[in-house]
């Protein structure tokens, strides 16, 4: 009797918000739903998708950014929508894919870091957090599947270790970690083609702002789905820079700066291609 | 075969709580100061690691006396609540009434339904934009809730810090004053004319609710733990 009753209190014993949900109020989660009858042979729903996020490391930590574009099918759902959020004070993460789902599941991330902070009186380890957030993405595998998949992008800066690092996902929840850059949705292939050429190591957070808005400018160029500067509606990239002392945004005056001056250097090199 | 003795209601209910306040005044004091700053919250508590205050949202922080498997718990169901809420609706949406209001019921089911009553008591802090927006609610035993003004005393020498620091109490108070004036309390007075000795920053847990964290931080969540060195920093 008084084993049944040790064994429920450590079975109840949890620190993980998304458990606690899964546990007692499941209908909460952003992939608990099933579909009703749908199959996946059926035509994918029309729905937002988010596009282009890049990240890269720069010397003191690392920097991601997104541009400002939602699609659906040939429409633009949206030209303000946000990609790219702080996870917590030292991560920050991009999504690509379903808008609906990926955003529920950055809020869901982003409550199950802090649930877990207040609960433990200590934050997860970089890796850790790495981790929880594959096991969501794995999560919505069976979305995946019916054509609604999200793709994020992680990164933090690893406070015992120093440094700025980078995590990609694949659908079925698969944790990657990458090296000096990477990217993720549909545009993703340009940008990185881009950032092949501007990266170098060891930049300053200045320059891996204006190679994030250049290799996003690339992206936008040649994919419809990714958005560019908007100067006449005063939009640019999201940006988030990760460093030693926590995730920061960077201001819209100095990306204004930044994607103003590529896009004077792209009219003076009057270049077609 | 045994016999069942009757024992009327009232004669039940006084034991449970006469049992439940024995438990609550060995403890250590517990202090929640609304001053201008924010909320201070202040205990005496040695151990580093075994909380006696916590954050549970945003706005609002927890702070408890008793045994510490009971609030701990307590605490935890909080958190849960708490996130749960916000998570469901919008971060606005939590709030220390509500919070308060499932402690108290919690608190009053345990105390008539079950074997033995949590031997705690319970404070919920809830900072606002301006001082009159705090609220301090303080919860007992048995699932009484009160609505409380400028601060709550809680704990085994509840009565005693609790005048101490109505004499001291300001509404321009900062956090460096308030915190001075819990520990006033909080220090046991000496015998005689010797000045009591203030309690060092080690055996103190001391945490606040800054009211302005959203332009002084850049965070909305209020809450922020002192260390030993904070704390020294904040009193010198």
């Amino acid at each position: 009797m008084q084993e049944s009753t040790a064994n429920q209190v450590a079975a109840n014993a949890t620190s993980s918000f998304t458990e606690h949900l899964q546990r007692d109020r499941p209908e909460l989660l952003p992939f608990s739903r099933s579909l009703q009858g749908g199959t996946s042979t059926a035509v994918p729903v029309q729905v937002p998708h988010a596009t282009t996020i890049v990240a890269m490391s720069y010397g003191g930590g690392v920097l991601m950014a997104g541009d400002r574009r939602a699609t659906m099918g040939n429409i633009i759902a949206s030209r303000h929508i946000e990609k790219v959020f702080p996870a917590d004070h030292f991560s920050v993460l991009g999504i690509a894919g379903t808008a609906g789902i990926a955003i529920d599941l950055t809020r869901l991330f982003q409550v199950e870091l802090e649930h877990y902070e207040k609960i433990e009186g200590t934050q997860l380890s970089l890796e850790g957090k790495a981790n929880r957030l594959g096991a969501m993405i794995r999560g919505n595998l069976p979305m995946a599947l019916q054509g609604l998949a999200v793709v994020p992008l992680f990164a933090g800066f690893d406070t015992s270790a120093g440094v700025g690092r980078l995590f990609s996902y694949d659908v079925t929840g698969g944790r990657y970690e990458e090296h000096e850059h990477h990217t993720v949705g549909s545009g993703s292939v340009f940008a990185r083609g881009a950032l092949k050429k501007l990266w170098r190591p060891n930049l300053t957070a200045a320059e891996a702002l204006s190679v994030a808005v250049e290799s996003l400018y690339d992206a936008a160029d040649d994919d419809s789905a990714t958005g560019g500067p908007d100067t006449v509606r005063q939009l640019w990239p999201v940006v988030y820079t990760v460093d030693r002392t926590g995730a920061h945004r960077v201001s819209e005056a100095d990306l204004a700066a930044a994607s103003r001056a590529v896009i004077e250097a792209r009219t003076i090199a009057g270049r077609e291609a | 075969m045994t016999q069942q003795f009757y024992v009327s209601p009232e004669q039940l209910m006084k034991d449970r709580a006469d049992f439940a306040r024995k438990g609550i005044a060995r403890g250590r004091s517990v202090v929640v100061i609304s001053c201008a700053d924010g909320i201070a919250l202040v205990a005496e508590n040695p151990s580093p690691s075994l909380h006696k205050i916590g954050e549970i949202y945003d706005k609002i922080a927890f702070a408890a006396v008793g045994k510490y498997n009971e609030f701990e718990s307590l605490r935890q169901a909080g958190v849960r609540y708490a996130d749960v809420r916000g998570y469901s609706y919008d971060r606005e949406d939590v709030t220390a009434r509500g919070l308060a209001s499932v402690y108290a019921q919690s608190l009053g089911a345990v105390f008539t339904a079950e074997q033995k009553p949590f031997e705690v008591e319970l404070a919920v802090a809830e900072v606002g934009p301006s001082q009159a927006d705090d609220h301090l609610y303080r919860l007992t035993f048995d699932g009484s809730i009160a609505d409380e003004h400028s601060f709550v005393v809680m704990g085994g020498q509840a009565e005693k810090v609790s005048s101490a620091i109505d004499a001291g109490w300001q509404a321009s108070l900062g956090f460096a004053d308030a915190v001075r004036l819990a520990l006033k309390g909080l220090t046991p007075a000496q015998e005689g004319e010797q000045p009591a000795a203030p309690l060092p920053p080690g055996a103190l847990e001391v945490a606040v609710l800054d009211r302005l964290s959203e332009s002084s931080r850049g965070s909305r969540r209020a809450f922020r733990r002192l260390n030993d060195a904070d704390i020294t920093a904040l009193l010198a």
